[in-house]
């Protein structure tokens, strides 16, 4: 990839002259500014580069970056991009989406575009609410949450967005933070290097109507203890000095949280990242605190062919530019009347 | 070999008298109504077919009726569970599949019960003997064996064993029963070839073709194929039996196929993107009757066809609307259910202002309804479907070959104009077969879309002055990055704009421009009749056919009356209002409640009448005749 003719350009390169109108503390403006950092760092073209969104605070996204932008209909985003990767393979597309946008409304959709492995980055902003709707629980909400469609609390359980990725065959899943602006910009280098699907959950607070659902994971007096950052090929370790890791429970098959030094366990016991086992990935995907740290940074990345590539290569085998004589004539009987 | 024709009146009635019927020589008819009709298992969607093919390279004009059962494979032997194909065929022009059939092939006695009421009084009746059983005969419903009691009285009835011949014409072939049993079709199809003196080779070729991994069921096909035929020419010879001759339809020279329906609009589609340059993107999801619409297409690949079976109705619109965007165009089909899910999607597109095909295979409703009927009520959807003021194009086929030109029209028009356009089509004329006179590449249209490729004073919401169209910029194409959405927009720059005024202008323009369309659309024609006329029936669709005829003999007999056929639903053509205005009665014949009528109705504020029909089949000739007579009265 090259920069335009204009040489390399820079995050102000890729904003508009549109009024960003998420309210003021928004998780959604540090995420805005992650991406449009990465952009340049990626070298991609603006005119290459398609952001679609659907319905919700987090699908206003595209009116804010300088690149070919659709706001669509609500949980319908991955359905466009599908299509517009169909018509152009070329263009480089990420979709913007909420967790009600693409779990609840749109959950379909979410499952069948990774279950095919479309080459397209989608960005879930999960803040466990609806807000352009003022308040509503949402699929990823707790057993409990009040919210003004639940007043004496949510009786229904969350739906986890990176286990449905896995459920669904993704092939690239990772979760990352609003706030964490160091390590961001990698998984959204590592979600656009991916070819095929790859699914980046975002934790994004919601300070108007779900301030600090996260802050039992994010508050910097608990992250360091609630907060795994996985990398391929290290020990799953956390905690200050990375005294905490992560095993296998012997005879069972479930994950424990220990700690180096207790009851004789050394570095060696615990285990290694391995982001193409799709086994760990899946319980490294619901681990939830205090038993177990959030797991962050990439869970599973194993390349497989895309939709694309598997649609190019039927279309390749059809010679090209047939002729329209062909398609009236051929395939039938054909007779002729004659004056 | 012998021969039982009931009643003794079939070689009178089939000869005419008692010495041509023994002769070999065939007695000449000017048309003639044949349904096939049996289990669902028995072959007969392909024994019509076949015997539809044959028809037309004899070189007779036709037109045909596909009714089948919703239930793959129905239990054996049920009423539920009859298919039938049913085919009329003359030496004159053919416009419809037929009021009553002369001719009913019957394979079981579930066949039998269904059609019986339907055949022509006199009419003849082919029946396999070897299927009525007291178990089969139960199973449709008679009290009594109708081959020993007095229900086949008023007509012509051949019985043969089909089923023992079948299985002695495929004997040495070493095939189980149950596959030597499922030859019968062919060898039926064998005799009606024989009886109407038609060809065989299409059909040998054919089961050549498609069995060409199981040469031995080929073979066996075939071998019925030409007992049954045989059968034919012997029994000529040693009995009473005769065979008939339609002539050769006088038609325009050049190179003739048929077409269904389907076949037509996929190719009308094909071409339709190639005059406008673009590739098509068809996002499709399984649904009966449009199914066939998607198979079509994913065997065009070569053609710049690309087919997406998506997840759901909604995905299927979507994909569509994104590949349009992208600069391919967007094409999804569907029928009633799904199209109603495509709702909010379509919206988009005309928010939006993308080029789209929305093909919608109409079928009986409401909900579910009945899938495999044949219904044109789905015109309010199309027309109304929307939510806030959504307006969009609609056309509507009206025979299976016109399902081209509309095809055409559809892509001409939704690029032309940067719009989605729904296309009517029915069950009906999905399935429906017809000869075609295949047109010259080179006379096919031409109207290639031009990109927005020049940044210079680009606005993604500026018009053309004349279309109103906005430009088409698509992503990958430098210096035009912008956002769209379903948000209203500012009328140039296309950024989300809450203004009053502008959402006022907007909303005019949008239906001003969909008016406008009017100014690019062929006058109405009146199709049978004068503009002088007392009474006009106006229809839409595929009522085309019982319509005309029925005008046309309404006239011989003297009555002033004229048919109107509306291709163009929105924007209805400009001289419409003038056209009907001129008439005393207006009749709209519809398959729904009355629809269109309403339509006119409001358009018009004309007291037009409707004559409506819901019961899943076609409109007879004879229930639009009886109409025009009751309401002219006397022929002046």
């Amino acid at each position: 990839m090259t920069g335009t003719a204009t040489g390399q350009l820079t995050a102000k390169d890729f904003t508009t002259d549109q009024e960003v109108r998420w309210c003021p503390g928004c998780g959604d403006y540090a995420i805005l500014k992650s991406v449009q950092r990465t952009l340049p760092e990626l070298g991609v073209r603006r005119e290459n580069t398609v952001f679609v969104s659907g319905i919700g605070c987090a699908a206003r996204f595209p009116y804010y970056m300088s690149t070919y932008g659709f706001h669509t209909i609500h949980g319908r985003a991955p359905a466009i991009a599908t299509g517009i990767k169909l018509a152009n393979p070329d263009l480089d597309v990420w979709i913007v989406t909420g967790d009600g946008d693409a779990l609840s409304i749109g959950g379909n959709h979410l499952i069948h575009v990774l279950r095919r492995n479309v080459d397209v980055q989608i960005l879930l902003f999960n803040n466990e609410i609806y807000g352009l709707t003022k308040g509503q629980y949402s699929p990823t909400s707790r057993r409990g949450t009040r919210s003004p469609s639940t007043p004496k609390g949510s009786v229904e359980n969350p739906i986890s967005a990176a286990a449905l990725a896995l459920g669904a065959s993704g092939r690239f899943v990772a979760r990352t933070v609003d706030t964490h602006q160091k390590r961001m910009p990698q998984i959204l280098r590592r979600a656009y290097e991916h070819r095929g699907a790859s699914l980046v959950e975002i934790l994004q607070n919601c300070n108007v109507f779900n301030d600090k659902v996260f802050s039992h994971i994010t508050d910097k007096n608990v992250a360091v203890e609630r907060q795994l950052h996985l990398e391929h090929g290290k020990p799953l370790l956390y905690g200050a000095d990375d005294s905490r890791g992560l095993r296998v429970i012997p005879g069972k098959f479930e994950l424990e949280a220990v700690t180096i030094g207790e009851n004789g366990i050394t570095k060696d016991d615990i285990l290694i990242h391995d982001e193409t086992n799709r086994t760990l990935a899946s319980l490294l995907a619901v681990m939830e605190p205090p038993a177990l740290p959030v797991a962050l940074g990439v869970i599973y990345c194993d390349p497989a062919p895309t939709y694309g590539d598997g649609v190019r290569q039927q279309e390749e085998v059809a010679d090209s530019e047939a002729s329209l004589e062909n398609l009236l004539r051929g395939g039938g009987r054909t007779w002729t009347v004659m004056e | 070999m012998v021969v039982r024709i009931h009643r003794g009146q079939l070689g009178e009635k089939m000869g005419r008298n008692t010495a041509a019927a023994r002769s070999p020589q065939r007695e000449v008819v000017e048309e003639v109504v044949i349904r096939f009709a049996g289990d669902s298992g028995d072959g007969m969607q392909v024994t019509g077919a076949q015997f539809t093919q044959e028809t037309a390279i004899f070189g007779n004009d036709l037109a045909t009726f596909p009714d089948f059962p919703a239930e793959i494979r129905a239990p054996v032997g049920t009423t539920f569970g009859v298919s039938a194909f049913q085919i009329h065929f003359g030496s004159h022009e053919v416009r419809t599949s037929g009021d009553a059939p002369d001719v009913l092939v019957a394979m079981n006695p579930a066949a039998l019960k269904v059609s019986l009421d339907d055949l022509k009084v006199g009419g003849m009746i082919v029946l396999d003997e070897g299927t009525f059983n007291r178990r089969n005969i139960a199973k449709a419903g008679f009290d009594s064996n109708p081959l020993e009691d007095d229900t086949l009285a008023p007509y012509q009835t051949l019985r043969l064993d089909i089923s023992k011949m079948t299985l002695e014409a495929v004997k040495d072939l070493d095939l189980s029963q149950k596959e030597s049993l499922r030859c019968k079709n062919f060898w039926t199809l064998g005799l009606m070839l024989w009886m109407y003196d038609r060809d065989r080779r299409a059909t040998v070729e054919w089961l050549n073709k498609k069995f060409s991994q199981r040469p031995e069921i080929a073979k066996a096909n075939v071998a019925a194929l030409n007992a049954g035929h045989a059968f034919g020419e012997t029994a000529e010879l040693s009995s009473n039996l005769v065979g008939f001759t339609v002539a050769k339809t006088d038609v325009a020279p050049g190179v003739y196929r048929t077409v269904t329906g389907t076949e037509a609009l996929a190719w009308g589609l094909v071409v339709g993107a190639r005059a406008a340059g673009l590739k098509i993107m068809l996002g499709s999801y399984p649904i009966t009757p449009a199914s066939p619409l998607l198979h079509n297409l994913a065997n065009l690949k070569a053609y710049g066809v690309t087919t997406f079976q998506a997840e759901d109705e909604i995905a299927a619109v979507c994909s569509a609307i994104g590949a349009s965007y992208a600069g391919a165009l967007g094409v999804t089909s569907s029928s009633g259910p799904g199209i109603a899910l495509k709702t909010e999607a379509i919206g988009l597109a005309i928010s939006t202002e993308l080029p789209l095909v929305i093909v919608n295979a109409q079928r009986a409703g409401p909900s579910t309804g009945m899938p495999t009927k044949t219904e044109q009520s789905d015109l309010y959807l199309a027309v109304y479907g929307r939510n806030a003021d959504a307006p969009l194009p609609v056309l509507a086929a009206s025979t299976p070959t016109d399902c081209f030109e509309v095809a055409i029209e559809s892509v001409r028009i939704a690029t032309k104009y940067m719009t989605p356009v729904i296309l009517l089509t029915e069950g009906y004329l999905a399935n429906a077969a017809e000869p075609w006179r295949i047109p010259d590449p080179d006379d096919l249209p031409s109207f290639p879309v031009k990109f927005r490729t020049d940044p210079e004073g680009f606005q993604p919401f500026a018009r053309d002055a004349d279309t109103l169209a906005r430009p088409w910029a698509i992503p990958g194409t430098p210096g035009l990055e912008h956002r769209i959405g379903g948000l209203e927009k500012d009328s140039v720059t296309g950024n989300i704009s809450y203004d009053a005024e502008n959402h006022q202008h907007m909303t005019d323009v949008r239906a001003a421009k969909i008016a406008g369309i009017a100014r690019d659309i062929p006058q109405q024609e009146i199709q049978c009749g004068e503009e002088t006329d007392v009474m006009v029936l106006v229809g839409w669709g595929s009522t085309f056919g019982p319509i005309n005829q029925a005008v046309r003999q309404a006239r011989e007999e003297g009555h002033s009356v004229a048919h109107i056929h509306i291709r163009y639903i929105v924007p209805l053509p400009s001289n419409l209002g003038d056209l009907l205005n001129g008439f005393d009665r207006v009749l709209v014949p519809e398959m729904n409640n009355g629809q269109l009528l309403t339509l006119l109705r409001s358009t018009y504020a004309i007291d037009a009448e409707g004559l409506n029909k819901v019961s899943g089949r076609p409109f007879r000739v004879s229930e639009i005749l009886d109409a025009i007579r009751t309401r002219m009265g006397d022929a002046s």
